[in-house]
């Protein structure tokens, strides 16, 4: 159906056509804003921070002393090796105990799905640091769980988890597991039901349907839950400093006692950039490497 | 005592402050326009070091000019107190509503209010908490604070971050302190602190787990108790000057040579794996609940908690063989209070013998005020029923009146001075960050 095109339109202003030029760039101005003003400001005087000289005492001065960052490096690689083996155990620790929740509130959820995954974050409503320190009342030597244990000599008298390696590790997977959770339950969710009945048809086990109808399709939701879980975990300090003991530091801690016990806030400051720099190339390779479009198509 | 706000009062302060002086506006709005570039911000990021530390004059803040400004205007009708746990006598009234007696007893005597928080657990992360608004000249939102003697201490007075005190206003100070509190190393003429109490850092032990009583600091670190053993550490004052005292060396008069030998004692001690954790205040509820069965412990805590609770009847403290390292918390007042002389009234209360008797008699340290102690040993005398057996172990304790005997193996800190606390932060802040 052609129209004629009308000829005696009004010309568009160049005001106009400004303004139409312009609204994206003003609809991005609050984020923006808020970015700049909480996130690149405050990044620009850590890294001004992070390339000072002096102590507390006689305060700091600006130097350009990029010997900080190798310093720091050098100085607590330990410590950065640890976090990243933690995340790691962490976030795979956190998969494996999430992705059966995640699919059965998905697939047999029913109408009661919203009911469980609110049962599941209920706890989180606590604070962070009130949850982990209740772990630490529960998980203590003779506490509520390993006392009985013991006494019906299930467990040896000399047992403990609070203090160790392994109660860090379980402290950061649970209180990440919503973060490993949510989005692998979006995923599943969104999976078309009938491409499942669809493999059946075709003669597929139920396992065979899972491997190469389900995991595949629930992927993206994969590749999100490893970074939303991955990069708090490595950078997490209250664990340590709750369920930990000697030996169970990580980076987060490092940081945290020089800026509040040492109170070098060069070397501490430079320690937060390199941890934050790690991250950010650790997750921009993953994503080239591993984005989701590669692993769906 | 009064109800405890529902906005706290340091940020309600806070967040009505102006936040930047005109100074810092230009010094931001040059910023935001990109006119001076990058390194203005950066500079605008420093931190300000050492300031001047003479006796402020012409009305400046301490000085006796603005002592005497303030005393024309009143004290004003409350003031916050921010102090350690377990620090403050504790009663119930017949509502069984919690109570702090001495402080009561000062709201009615002068009708100022006092707001008590037992926020400190560590001299060093409160310091870092407060020393951002310190640094900006701004109210900390605390009128009295409660230091330990050490680096932190010192460094606040180097900063001129605390009020100095104007012992005009002090009488109770002024005649009732006691020779070891008057005039201390680490505050020459009681410029900026008062003491709270003293005490000694030492050996707890649970008579349930540890059979054989401690008898020198390292046996502590007894492989029976692997996985219960506690450590203090701070700024590792505590470990550091036992460490020394069990190698023969007088921590006072130590040197950095020193310190590394007894910072190489503790790593050798940390890496068989059988420290718990290192602690801060916190090491107390995990003795309690009897995690750790042996452990670095402040005197009052243990002496307090065995007295009070018979689950804790089993608690034991004592200083080891080798010497008793003594310290003092010091009540001072941090620059911009908004009530410096309220906050000098009550620190002067806490000199009347009375009270300062109750005070010992509840928390069992040890009291700056001699004539305090006499009242203790006096109501021991006369107090019956459970009281006595409280008031009778309080007043025959070596750790609350030290005998000769403890006082002439009791060692003090070193007054570490310019790059000291450097050279001793770098020695023994890694040895707890494991």
């Amino acid at each position: 159906m052609d129209r004629p095109v009308p000829t005696d339109l009004p010309r568009l202003t160049p005001r106009r056509r400004w303004g139409k030029g312009a609204a994206p760039y003003g609809l991005l101005a609050p984020g923006g804003l808020w970015l700049l003003v909480f996130f690149i400001v405050p990044m620009v005087a850590m890294a001004g921070l992070a390339l000072q000289e002096g102590t507390s005492l006689e305060g700091f001065r600006m130097t350009w002393r990029f010997a900080n960052f190798t310093d720091a490096l050098s100085k607590y690689d330990e410590f950065f090796l640890r976090s990243l083996r933690n995340g790691a155990i962490v976030t795979a620790a956190s998969l494996v105990l999430s992705y059966p929740i995640a699919y059965w509130i998905a697939f047999y959820g029913g109408r009661f799905k919203t009911v469980f995954l609110f049962l599941l974050l209920l706890p989180f409503f606590v604070s962070f640091v009130i949850r982990t320190v209740s772990w630490s009342f529960i998980l203590s030597d003779d506490g509520i769980v390993f006392g009985p244990l013991k006494s019906i000599g299930l467990l040896p008298e000399g047992f403990r988890v609070v203090g160790k390696t392994f109660a860090v590790l379980a402290g950061i997977t649970y209180n990440l597991l919503p973060f490993t959770i949510l989005p692998l339950y979006v995923s599943l969710e969104r999976i078309d039901k009938s491409l499942v009945e669809a493999a059946k048809d075709l003669y597929s086990s139920k396992v065979q349907a899972f491997l190469k109808v389900v995991l595949p399709l629930s992927l993206p939701g994969v590749f999100a839950a490893i970074l939303l879980t991955s990069i708090p975990a490595v950078g997490d300090y209250v664990n340590a400093a709750v369920l930990g003991g000697p030996g169970t530091s990580m980076i987060g801690n490092v940081i945290q006692s020089e800026f509040l016990v040492a109170r070098d806030y060069p070397e501490a400051s430079a320690l937060a950039f390199i941890l934050m720099a790690a991250m950010l190339v650790g997750a921009t390779l993953y994503a080239r490497l591993l984005g989701t479009e590669e692993i769906t198509t | 005592m009064s109800e405890q706000p529902r906005i706290d009062p340091a940020l309600l302060r806070g967040s009505l402050m102006p936040r930047i002086s005109r100074r810092d506006l230009f010094r931001y709005a040059g910023v935001g326009a990109g006119a001076l570039g990058l390194s203005s911000l950066l500079a605008a990021c420093g931190v300000e070091g050492e300031r001047a530390n003479g006796t402020p004059t012409g009305g400046a803040e301490g000085s006796p000019e603005w002592w005497a400004a303030l005393q024309e205007q009143g004290p004003g009708d409350l003031i916050n107190f921010t102090n350690w746990p377990a620090y403050i006598d504790v009663a119930r009234d017949q509502e069984g509503n919690r109570t702090r007696p001495t402080l009561d007893m000062f709201t009615e005597a002068t009708g100022i209010d006092a707001v008590y928080r037992a926020d400190i657990n560590d001299n060093l992360t409160f310091y870092a908490a407060i020393r951002p608004a310190l640094e900006a000249g701004q109210d900390t939102g605390h009128d009295i604070i409660v230091i330990t003697n050490g680096d932190t201490l010192s460094e606040m007075m180097a900063l001129g971050y605390l009020i100095p005190l104007d012992h005009s206003l002090t009488p109770n100070f002024n005649s009732q302190v006691g020779p070891a509190h008057k005039d201390p190393a680490y505050d020459a003429g009681n410029k900026y602190t008062m003491a709270w109490q003293s005490g000694f850092t030492g050996i707890a032990w649970n008579t349930k787990y540890v059979k054989e009583p401690p008898r020198k600091f390292l046996d502590l670190f007894n492989e029976d108790y692997a996985g219960h053993i506690g450590v203090l550490a701070g700024d590792g004052d505590d470990p550091g000057s036992y460490a020394m005292l069990a190698l023969g060396i007088e921590p006072e008069t130590s040197t950095p040579d020193d310190w590394q030998k007894a910072a190489d004692l503790l790593i050798e001690q940390r890496d068989r794996g059988i420290i718990r954790k290192f602690y801060d205040q916190q090491y107390l509820t995990d003795f309690e609940n009897e995690d750790l069965w042996i452990t670095m412990a402040w005197s009052g805590d243990i002496i307090n908690d065995k007295l009070y609770f018979p689950e804790f009847a089993t608690f034991e403290f004592a200083t080891p063989e080798e010497g008793a390292m003594l310290w003092t918390d010091n009540m001072c007042i941090p620059t911009k209070a908004a009530s410096p002389l309220g906050a000098i009234t009550l620190m002067d209360w806490y000199y009347k013998p009375d009270i300062a008797a109750r005070l010992t008699e509840w928390n069992a340290y040890v009291s700056p005020v001699p004539a305090g102690g006499d009242i203790v040993q006096e109501d021991a005398a006369t107090a019956k029923g459970a009281n006595q057996t409280v008031l009778e172990t309080i007043a025959g304790s070596p750790y609350v009146f030290p005998t000769p005997e403890l006082s002439s193996k009791t060692h003090s800190y070193r007054v570490r001075t310019g790059d000291e606390v450097e050279q001793w932060t770098d020695l023994f802040l890694p040895i707890f960050l494991d």
